[in-house]
């Protein structure tokens, strides 16, 4: 029948209704969930997404504060700052997949001249200790490169070039080892309270002062908030500015022409060594050298390469790292002698006028000690005994001085005040401490190196300053008396004591700071420690010791005479040569000037520089000329007439 | 009104009579909507991609509009033919569908790592869109072909058969996603052809046993069936990140350009979408765009309009004056569902990432084309429809 055709609805299938009503059922919940899922993101969420979009555009730049000056107290400057392009990779900004970074690497060597596993190490070592710290592959990139780069910005997702300001050092080596250096902050440092407001990359003073006035020197950070598109171009709107501050200047008590002349002077010995120049009465520091010296704008590098380090560390080289100045720890030889002089005149049984037989030799506990050059002086008092240096004059006083108690008798304690043996306290970073050998220390050690259970058992281990062969004894003392033995300072501190016995008592606190200015040039902070004790020196002690001092510099048969003999401004000095085996002799020489109420104490010591008169009192003189304003042609020479040896 | 039903060669004729006449039977909020949706389109288009090409504002919103005036074209024709010709035709549909996409395979243009286009002389075509209308028209025609000739198992084999074929060539290119809607549409029309429910249960078990051999053992035996970008993007939904290269770094930025349009939208404020955040914001992100630009109002408007395209091509299932154009209808309802589900559900996070497109929304001229073809074929049963009831009218008249 033609009704049940094609074009009449044909018999549905079964449940037809049911299924066309899952379809419609389907499409309902479907719609329900893109709904309620809308309505949770547009209506619920929408303020946390607007932020979010809003913080997408945002980018906070960091505007690096450029870091104060350092100046000599002559305004001379030592350390300023220079720009640099620099080629920087911020890690977290990377692409994720290791392809895709291997591709950007692989661009990005091809554009700055570096291969893909160059650009991988520099990102290795440099996040190593802080992750997300932004990695410089490159410092003093030129423009063309950083154009190139802006351009194609968005093919180098992660690297920028950024402005920086490097350490800069017009004065090339001068005063490196007190100027120190900066670096990155690291992670250990963030921690500490006194790099609170850091971030990763900003960088601290890492050495000597600039380590010490960092938080002065440091500039504020400011930040640029701009507007971005999704390549990171910025799209005009610069949203805010914190304007950086710049570091404060520091002024040095340094001397620049009296450094120079040290440096100079100690490095033309060819010995290492030290040497310091110090007010006598205020403790500021004219001068501060090591030699041998280094070159502090190796540290502006991004990276110091393994070799440059092991350099500048390696006993081969004499560790030019070494500030030989406060961390130089050597017997003082005779140079200790005006201590010993003051411990025996306090204690009230020896004076300037005692006289003390010189026979070339003093035997004690089994033990002969003799003069050097086996000279013999006889009978003589205090002061020439200074002169002449008479090793058997001091034995006799420090065997006199011995006293068991721990912490031994008033040689240790005169010496403990005017401080040898404990940092003196100056501005700079990494002073030794030094020595000062006490029959408490021995016989500790002794005790402790013989103990059934320590590390060498009954046999006797020595390290130095660590353990000891054998108990104290008298003649311990008598090589104190003149600067042997178990003794270890540094010039800085012979410089301090010998200024508290100059100054009359007054035990200062050394220190290279002078002045803290802002950026404008106004001073915000004079640096001006108390000192840190008074002794009671007696006038007469002083006078005799002066007196002793200066005609072993200036009166011929002094042992400094062949040096000073004809220069044209008094002064007073003593000569050191100290045994420090297995090394050659230690050079030492300390000076006074002018006398006889000096003002600059300078002392210099040498190692394996042989007698102090032969090559720490030419560098004292040298420094001296500068600090004095002496003419070179009004010196003298009297190195012909005949010196007596130590 | 005619007494006496009239012999069908007269009623051919009126037919064509009628058809002459024009649009009254087309359904008309059917073309409104999908009206609405391409000059939605076209209105995003227009507001988000300004600066994309260079010294040419308008350059996707003239194209779209082009694809949309050839789309249009081509439903109003196709409205005019009645659909039930096609049945004999679906050898020749079948075998079109095939061939293009195996030639797409042999010497498409690689795009991005898949090949999905072939270049003809005035633009490219996409056959795998295509394809999906013309496996619906002639699955359909298959299942009334084998509804009472063979066993129920043999007849769901055979339509699964017809539908996986394809659909694995289209995966080969590889398009993960169409390869999904053809397996979708397929069961669409197979569910309207009513095969039996315990079918769908076993089919159901093989999927999940076929997923988890694809996602979770193959890979522990190290054998590659999914290329690692389209594993990255299945699963890079589950775990947002920040790296712009990275598939969930689209889905982080669709997410806030979404969220941030807030009630209204932000309007010309939608940086992300202005300022590059958004990827792909013409194709397969312009729902995010809308999210963003026009807000929940906005999008809720656009949802609306494909509420009533669905609802349009559910309707149209019911009144088809055959299971044929129900069949058809129901796979083309299904498409929409999918296609709207998958695009929106990734672009607010739900759905992983395929490029699948929104229909009308998307700028694409063969998604675009393909799409007023199906909307053409829905009128086409719609008109049948109607003409069909009032002869049957007429004939209850009587």
């Amino acid at each position: 029948m033609y009704l049940g055709g094609d074009w009449q609805r044909p018999p549905m299938p079964a449940q037809f209704s049911l299924r066309v009503a899952v379809l419609g059922g389907i499409a309902l919940v479907m719609f329900a969930i893109i709904f309620l899922r809308l309505w949770y993101l547009e209506i619920l969420s929408g303020d946390r997404y607007l932020a979010e979009a809003q913080n997408n555009q945002v980018r906070e730049f960091t505007v690096q504060a450029p870091r104060g000056e350092i100046t000599d107290r002559e305004g001379e400057v030592l350390v300023d700052n220079r720009t640099a392009l620099e080629l920087q990779v911020k890690t977290t900004e990377l692409p994720r997949t290791s392809k895709n970074r291997q591709e950007l690497f692989k661009r990005l060597g091809e554009a700055v001249g570096m291969s893909a596993e160059q650009i991988r190490k520099q990102i290795r070592v440099q996040t190593k200790d802080l992750p997300s710290s932004p990695v410089t592959l490159k410092r003093d990139v030129p423009y063309e490169l950083v154009y190139f780069l802006r351009e194609n910005q968005a093919r180098f997702p992660g690297v920028s070039v950024e402005r920086v300001y490097v350490r800069d050092y017009p004065q090339g080596t001068l005063a490196a080892h007190m100027l120190g250096y900066v670096r990155e902050v690291d992670e250990e440092e963030l921690k500490d309270p006194r790099y609170e407001s850091l971030e990763p990359a900003d960088m601290v003073g890492k050495e000597g002062v600039e380590y010490t006035y960092d938080d002065l020197l440091r500039g504020i950070n400011g930040a640029t908030r701009v507007q971005v598109d999704a390549s990171g171009r910025p799209t005009g709107g610069q949203l805010s500015v914190r304007e950086p501050r710049t570091g404060n200047n520091l002024a040095l008590t340094i001397d620049a022409d009296v450094q120079a002349v040290g440096e100079r002077a100690l490095s033309s010995i060819g010995h290492p060594g030290g040497f310091v120049a110090m007010n006598v009465n205020s403790g500021e520091m004219l001068a501060m050298g090591s030699n041998p010296t280094y070159d502090p704008s190796i540290f502006a590098k991004p990276v110091v390469p393994q070799a440059t380090y092991e350099q500048l560390t390696s006993d081969a080289t004499s560790a030019p790292i070494t500030n030989r100045a406060i961390q130089g720890l050597y017997p003082t030889g005779s140079t200790f002698k005006p201590i010993t002089a003051v411990a025996a005149l306090s204690t009230g049984e020896f004076t300037p006028e005692t006289v003390i037989n010189d026979p070339g030799e003093f035997e004690i506990g089994g033990i002969t000690f003799k003069n050097a050059g086996d000279a013999a002086f006889g009978p003589i008092q205090l002061q020439p005994a200074l002169q002449f240096s008479s090793d058997v004059f001091f034995y006799n006083l420090g065997a006199d001085l011995n006293e068991e108690d721990p912490d031994g008798g008033p040689l240790q304690a005169w010496a403990k005040q005017l401080g040898i043996g404990s940092p003196t306290g100056i501005d700079v970073l990494g002073e030794g401490a030094g020595l000062l050998p006490t029959p408490g220390w021995r016989n500790e050690n002794f005790e402790r190196n013989t103990a059934p259970d320590s590390p060498g058992g009954q046999d006797v281990v020595v390290e130095e300053g660590e353990l000891t062969d054998r108990p104290w004894a008298v003649g311990d003392n008598v090589n104190l008396a003149v600067g042997q033995g178990d003794l270890q300072a540094d010039p800085l501190q012979m410089a301090v004591a010998y200024a508290a016995i100059a100054n009359g008592g007054s035990v200062v606190r050394p220190h290279v700071g002078l002045r803290v200015e802002d950026p404008a040039g106004r001073a915000i902070q004079e640096i001006d420690p108390a000192p840190r004790r008074q002794l009671q020196i007696e006038p007469t002690w002083r006078q005799a010791i002066m007196e002793g001092l200066h005609d072993a510099a200036m009166a011929p048969g002094g042992t400094s005479y062949p040096v000073f003999g004809g220069f044209p401004v008094e002064i007073a000095g003593k000569t050191g040569t100290a045994e420090r085996p297995p090394h050659g002799d230690q050079s030492w020489y300390v000076a006074l000037a002018p006398y006889p109420d000096p003002q600059y104490v300078v002392a210099v010591t040498a190692e394996e520089g042989g007698f102090g008169v032969d090559t720490a009192a030419p560098v004292t003189r040298q420094i001296l000329t500068e600090l004095l304003n002496v003419k070179e042609s009004k010196i003298k020479d009297v190195s012909g007439e005949a010196a007596v040896a130590e | 009104m005619e007494a006496i039903p009239r012999p069908r060669p007269f009623e051919q004729r009126h037919v064509g009579l009628l058809e002459r006449a024009g649009f009254m039977h087309l359904d008309l909020v059917l073309i409104g909507a999908a009206l609405g949706l391409i000059g939605f389109s076209l209105i995003t288009l227009g507001q988000t991609t300004g600066e994309d090409v260079a010294n040419n504002p308008h350059f996707y919103v003239i194209r779209q509009a082009i694809y949309a005036v050839v789309g249009v074209a081509l439903m109003l024709a196709i409205a005019r033919v009645d659909y039930s010709r096609f049945r004999e035709l679906r050898v020749g549909i079948y075998s079109v569908m095939i061939t293009t996409i195996v030639l797409v395979l042999m010497l498409g243009q690689a795009t991005r790592g898949s090949r999905r286009w072939i270049e003809l002389p005035f633009f490219t075509f996409q056959p795998s869109e295509l394809g999906k209308v013309l496996l619906i028209v002639a699955v359909a025609a298959f299942a009334i072909d084998t509804a009472r000739r063979i066993s129920p198992v043999r007849r769901t084999a055979r339509l699964l058969l017809l539908g996986t074929i394809p659909a694995l060539l289209v995966f080969m290119q590889p398009d993960l996603g169409t390869g999904a809607v053809y397996v979708l549409i397929t069961l669409a029309v197979m569910f309207i052809a009513g095969v039996r429910w315990t079918h769908f249960a076993a089919l159901g078990a093989i999927a999940a046993l076929v997923v988890t051999v694809v996602l979770v053992i193959a890979p522990a035996m190290e054998v590659t069936i999914l290329q690692p970008y389209q594993e990255e993007r299945l699963t890079a939904f589950l775990d947002p990140s920040e790296d712009p290269a990275d598939a969930s770094y689209q889905i982080n930025q669709a997410l806030i350009a979404v969220g941030s349009g807030g009630k209204t939208g932000r309007g010309d404020d939608a940086t992300q979408t202005q300022q590059d955040f958004l990827p792909e914001r013409h194709t397969d992100f312009i729902f995010a765009a809308v999210g963003e630009r026009f807000g929940f109002v906005g999008a809720a408007f656009l949802l609306s309009l494909y509420a009533l395209l669905i609802w349009r091509a559910l309707r149209i299932l019911t009144v088809s004056k055959n299971l044929y154009g129900s069949m058809i209808a129901g796979g083309i309802a299904a498409m929409f569902m999918f296609h709207v589900f998958v695009n929106v559900g990734m672009n607010v996070g739900i759905m992983p990432i395929t490029g699948i497109p929104l229909p009308l929304m998307s700028f694409g001229g063969s998604s675009v084309v393909v799409t007023f073809l199906a909307i053409g074929l829905l009128q086409s049963i719609y008109v049948q429809a109607q003409l069909t009831s009032k002869r049957g009218a007429q004939t209850a008249l009587r």
